[in-house]
């Protein structure tokens, strides 16, 4: 985003996202954690939001001043953490060769 | 929210914002977009996020060939605050079977015809392009290089805040109840909002776009299905083509995040509403991807889900006037390309709504519904 003042917080990890990004996003009018997530690919990285979602709602909540728990959070995807294409693909070869026997 | 409009246009993702931006940019007043969730809640933020003119009938080609001229320029034109990530990285497109590679050629003659520069490869010459690429059943490939990637996220916010700069109004989480009618022509629009009088009302409502023609009585023949699709985690650059194979029914694209993204066709996916996504498209995803890119096999699946793809009986989209409903506009049925087509569909809508002259509407008169009444079909045979 431009214009955007440096800012050395970062909020999100996985996606590299500062305070000063996420805040000028708010300012621009997105005022749910999905829309937030959809432009900024916040909470979206490989950690699934467990590190920055509580961080995000809590500036919306500052910013909007939207109660947290009014805030709807986006929903929650099981982090598939730890399986590779690969995996998955083994797993299917092996069933293959079990219908096969 | 105004209780009367010019325009009302239901469905807040990249049509119907492309529309409200080109509506309002060739000087209409007065229109109102109506969206029930958020932008790009729909198809467009569940897209493959793919662009690509290398299509296989005259009109795709033209209509893809212009959006990605727009692409090119669309920050700077439409003066946005963020990157659309619009990356030209080719496409290259794999052909496993002698009808195929026949396909294929024609497709590449007409494109070269109409000035997309693609061009045929033999499997080495494919795997020059992508280097991973698993060339053992290969029997051919087109590449284009201008083809490539856009983020539907920003394209479309790009759009919607160009519209109200312009003076359109956003209306957001606002849903689309009953088309009011009267006589055979469109009095306005009820909403969960309230009323709004117009006697023009644009149909880009997406993977909905049936149930909002339902509403309004007019018959279109088109069905939702669920597409399904994934993203990895993000790793450095290594493919710079979107590698899209008919035979198996896959794309897959590293996007400039560094993700890689990719989706399959299945003639088992249900039709209707229903996006929730499966392990059985995991486990099909899997295990094609890495048997045609095996490098693949190394990456992390991040995320999954599904999205609808509108599909029409020849899957081009249905563009124009309903002939039985005066005022009922249609850009719909988009059979899941319309995100890369988005930019020419809005400047042809608008320029139809407002009867203004452009050079390319002839595409739009030969996309109206009447097309299957006729039986004028233009069949695409190059869709995954
Ligand atoms: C998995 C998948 C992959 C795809 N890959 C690609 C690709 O690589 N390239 C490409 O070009 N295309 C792709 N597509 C197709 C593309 O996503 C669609 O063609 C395009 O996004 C259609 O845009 P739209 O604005 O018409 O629809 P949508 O984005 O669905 O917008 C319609 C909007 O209308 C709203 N709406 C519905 N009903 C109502 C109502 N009653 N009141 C108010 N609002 C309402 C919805 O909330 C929605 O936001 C893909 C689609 C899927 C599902």
């Amino acid at each position: 985003m431009d214009n955007v003042p440096p800012d050395d917080t970062i909020i999100c990890r996985c996606s590299d996202v500062t305070r000063a990004e996420l805040r000028a996003w708010i300012a621009h009018g997105l005022t749910s954690m999905d829309e937030l997530k959809r432009l900024t690919r916040i909470t979206m990285g490989p950690c699934q939001g467990r590190t920055c979602r509580h961080l995000v709602m809590q500036e919306l909540a500052a910013v909007t001043g939207q109660p947290l728990e009014e805030l709807t959070p986006s929903s929650f995807r099981q982090p598939l953490k730890g399986i590779t294409l690969g995996a998955v693909a083994d797993w299917v070869a092996k069933e293959k060769q079990e219908k096969e026997v | 929210m105004k209780q009367q409009a010019e325009v009302v246009i239901i469905g807040g993702g990249v049509v119907g914002c492309s529309i409200a931006y080109h509506l309002a940019q060739n000087g209409m007043k007065d229109v109102v977009l109506l969206e029930r969730s958020y932008h790009a809640s729909g198809s467009t933020g569940r897209c493959g996020a793919g662009v690509r003119q290398q299509w296989g009938t005259e009109l795709n080609c033209r209509l893809a060939q212009g959006s990605c001229r727009d692409f090119e320029t669309l920050r700077e034109d439409l003066d946005y605050i963020a990157d659309i990530e619009f990356k030209q990285g080719g496409y290259l497109l794999v052909a496993y079977t002698p009808q195929q590679v026949e396909q294929f050629k024609l497709n590449v003659a007409l494109q070269n015809s109409l000035g997309i520069a693609s061009r045929f490869c033999t499997p080495r010459e494919a795997q020059e392009i992508v280097p991973h690429l698993n060339i053992e059943p290969l029997m051919a490939a087109t590449f284009y290089h201008r083809d490539g990637h856009a983020n539907p996220f920003h394209v479309t916010q790009a759009y919607a805040d160009a519209a109200k700069r312009l003076g359109v109004e956003i209306n957001l989480y606002t849903t689309v109840t009953a088309i009011l009618t009267a006589k055979g022509k469109v009095t306005g629009v009820r909403t969960d909002q309230g009323d709004i009088a117009c006697r023009v009302v644009v149909n880009a409502a997406g993977g909905q776009a049936k149930l909002i023609a339902d509403m309004a009585g007019v018959e279109i023949p088109t069905i939702s299905e669920r597409h399904q699709i994934l993203v990895t985690e993000p790793v450095d650059a290594f493919q710079g083509p979107m590698v899209m194979s008919f035979h198996h029914n896959t794309y897959c694209q590293q996007t400039p995040h560094g993700s890689f993204i990719m989706g399959l066709g299945d003639p088992r996916e249900p039709q209707g509403q229903e996006i929730r996504s499966s392990w059985q498209f995991l486990k099909d995803m899997s295990d094609k991807i890495t048997a045609m890119l095996p490098p693949l096999r190394n990456l992390r699946i991040v995320r999954q889900w599904a999205g609808l793809y509108h599909m029409t009986p020849d899957k081009s989209p249905i563009l124009g006037s309903a002939p039985e409903l005066e005022g009922f506009e249609m850009a719909l049925g988009f059979s899941g390309h319309g995100f890369m087509i988005s930019p020419m569909v809005a400047r042809l809508m608008a320029a139809h709504i407002l009867t203004l002259t452009h050079p390319d509407l002839d595409i739009l008169q030969r996309l109206t519904v009447e097309r299957f009444t006729r039986g004028d079909l233009i069949i695409e045979p190059s869709v995954v």
